[in-house]
């Protein structure tokens, strides 16, 4: 009888609330959980205990001393500059070096286009660390690659200003070479997928009517693209900012980018709570350009 | 209409040469007989020999393989309740957070996942004993979190184009909820279900950040040795382990895409033959 009953309550309701509320507690209990209670300590007080926070103090046990923190000492600000600046190059890079190879893969025949994606796709599939270190080979001083391009520097510019070599690793630059590098197919990947849907017989009908092929790039293709440049811009951007491994590996120690402060803040200082709000205020800073691309596409959506 | 593709096939050549000099760089220098990474000094195999007899290597990498079985049959499963609900169960209490929960670990940067899950385990281990240290345990748990999300994106977008018709044509006849599920949904997704365990097996035997903040004495994944290694600069014996790697997996994706390739062709034919007997 009661197995019956088991069966039918099964048959009915019971599937849907195991397919639903399996992965939803799981994602509750890991997930959400986990970010409230670093909202929550976000807002406590460091002390020398274990675990080294605590809520004490007189009502509202609220302490904001962390974020204000982050407002006024340049330590902050200047990572988060750093951050934004690094990212927001590479994601002008990528789009640079993305875009006409998303618009020729569009051009290349059938048979071929496969294979070339399959391509573009396959570092992607690489250890991601192991792509950051095949460049720490090529920009060391030593290198072969260091070696060409301080040739051309040497034969392009006065004799006054000759190098012995490049000095491309651990700065800046050497950041953004890099997450371009390791982040090149998710700019390619929604800007082919947006490109190829367009249609051609726009593009012939303009040159028949007399335009150049860059006039109709700039009046036709590039228009009607943005969503796809709009996805692969977030696409990079967003996890450049808060990339860890690569400004650790390739970066200017005295310039850390925000992931650094997070994991030194908690590691080294052992002060949680100003972790936390780091953490806050940079998912405050990926949570404002998300939103408005959603509106984006939101709004390309409902022209269609 | 020629000036255009002769500049696009000219950025291809130039793009695809960007994204695999550095590798192919990297792959010719494991064969370097110096001991300095970047000066060469004669062909040698050396580092591989080095490499193979290293035990350390071997023990990270059999702890890697066995996370990422785990993690990722794991998290496929999770992830493809989570695809099938959001798609099939139209709306359902709380799908607005389900469908947020679904989408923010794929946009959420990995240090403040990691940070959140060591606190996480920390605290839990303050208040209940439990884990009482990291490593095996806490890693698996992790990779399931932020993998099954990949497997859910998947999933649903499968999902989306399945034809509903025959879930429904099942049920008129009498079918239960369950049996359509296992008879007819997941056959039909089979093949997003496999990309889907791929490519969480792939990300969790790739990750180093969210690792780095739940592991703990005692448990290196291959990534975290990797890790430790390269912080200190550029020696040849990686140069080695990352050609191996990079073989590894590019034989393991051309071979998949080749056979993905057949089976669609091979589908595309069926249903040729199919159409012509019926007409």
């Amino acid at each position: 009888m009661q197995n019956r009953r088991l069966q039918r309550w099964f048959d009915s309701k019971g599937w849907i609330a195991v397919l639903i509320g399996t992965p939803y507690l799981w994602l509750v209990a890991l997930f959400l959980l986990p970010f409230l209670i670093v909202l929550a300590i976000s807002v406590a007080t460091n002390t020398p205990t274990a675990p080294p926070f605590s809520f004490g103090g007189e009502y509202p046990w609220v302490n904001w001393g962390a974020y204000a923190r982050i407002a006024s000492d340049d330590l902050y600000l200047r990572a988060f500059l750093t951050s934004i600046l690094n990212a927001f190059m590479a994601m002008i890079f990528c789009l640079l070096i993305g875009y006409p190879m998303a618009l020729g893969l569009t051009r290349v025949p059938k048979g071929w286009r496969n294979i070339l994606l399959m391509l573009v796709i396959l570092p992607f599939w690489t250890s991601f660390l192991l792509r950051v270190y095949a460049w720490m080979g090529l920009m060391g001083k030593n290198s072969w690659f260091n070696g060409i391009l301080t040739d051309l520097w040497n034969v392009l510019v006065p004799a006054a200003w000759a190098l012995k070599s490049i000095p491309m690793m651990y700065s800046n630059f050497a950041v953004i070479v890099v997450i371009v590098y390791c982040y090149l197919p998710f700019m390619i990947l929604p800007l082919y997928a947006s490109l190829e849907r367009l249609d051609t017989t726009l593009n012939e009908a303009a040159m028949d009517l007399g335009s150049r092929p860059f006039q109709v790039f700039w009046t036709i293709t590039l228009p009607q693209s943005i969503p796809g440049i709009v996805a692969g811009g977030m696409l990079v951007f967003i996890p450049a900012a808060g990339e860890l491994v690569i400004p650790t590996l390739v970066g200017d120690a005295a310039q850390p980018m925000i992931g650094k402060i997070i994991q030194d803040e908690f590691a080294q200082a052992r002060d949680w709570p100003m972790a936390a709000a780091v953490a806050v205020a940079l998912l405050v800073l990926m949570v404002i350009p998300t939103m408005i691309y959603t509106r984006y596409q939101a709004r390309a959506e409902g022209a269609k | 209409m020629n000036r255009r593709p002769t500049f696009l096939m000219t950025a291809l050549c130039f793009g695809f040469a960007f994204l695999y000099v550095p590798i192919l760089s990297m792959m010719v220098y494991s064969f370097n007989g110096s001991r300095l990474a970047t000066v060469w000094g004669g062909f040698s195999v050396k580092w591989y020999v080095s490499l193979l007899s290293n035990e350390k290597v071997i023990d990270a990498l059999i702890l890697s393989l066995k996370i990422a079985f785990i993690s990722a049959s794991v998290a496929t499963i999770l992830g493809t309740m989570a695809g099938i609900a959001l798609v099939r169960f139209g709306k359902f209490r709380g799908r607005t957070l389900f469908s947020g929960l679904v989408t923010a670990p794929l946009i959420m940067p990995e240090v403040i996942t990691g940070i959140s899950l060591l606190i996480f385990f920390i605290l839990m281990g303050h208040l209940i004993g439990w884990p009482s240290s990291r490593g095996f345990t806490t890693i698996t748990l992790a990779h399931i979190t932020f993998s099954m999300v990949f497997v859910t994106t998947i999933v649903s977008a499968r999902m989306q184009q399945a034809d509903r018709a025959i879930e429904e044509a099942a049920i008129d006849l009498g079918s239960r909820p369950w049996q359509v599920l296992f008879d007819i949904t997941l056959p039909v997704i089979s093949p997003a279900i496999w990309s889907g365990w791929l490519l969480a097996f792939t990300i969790s035997l790739d990750d180093v950040v969210i690792t780095t903040f739940t592991t703990g004495p005692g448990s290196t994944t291959l990534p975290l040795l990797i890790w430790s290694k390269v912080k200190l600069g550029v020696t040849p014996d990686i140069n080695a382990l990352a050609t191996l790697m990079v073989v590894t997996v590019g034989a393991g994706v051309i071979a998949a895409g080749i056979i993905m390739n057949r089976a669609e062709k091979r589908r595309l034919q069926d249903e040729r033959l199919a159409f012509r007997s019926n007409g």
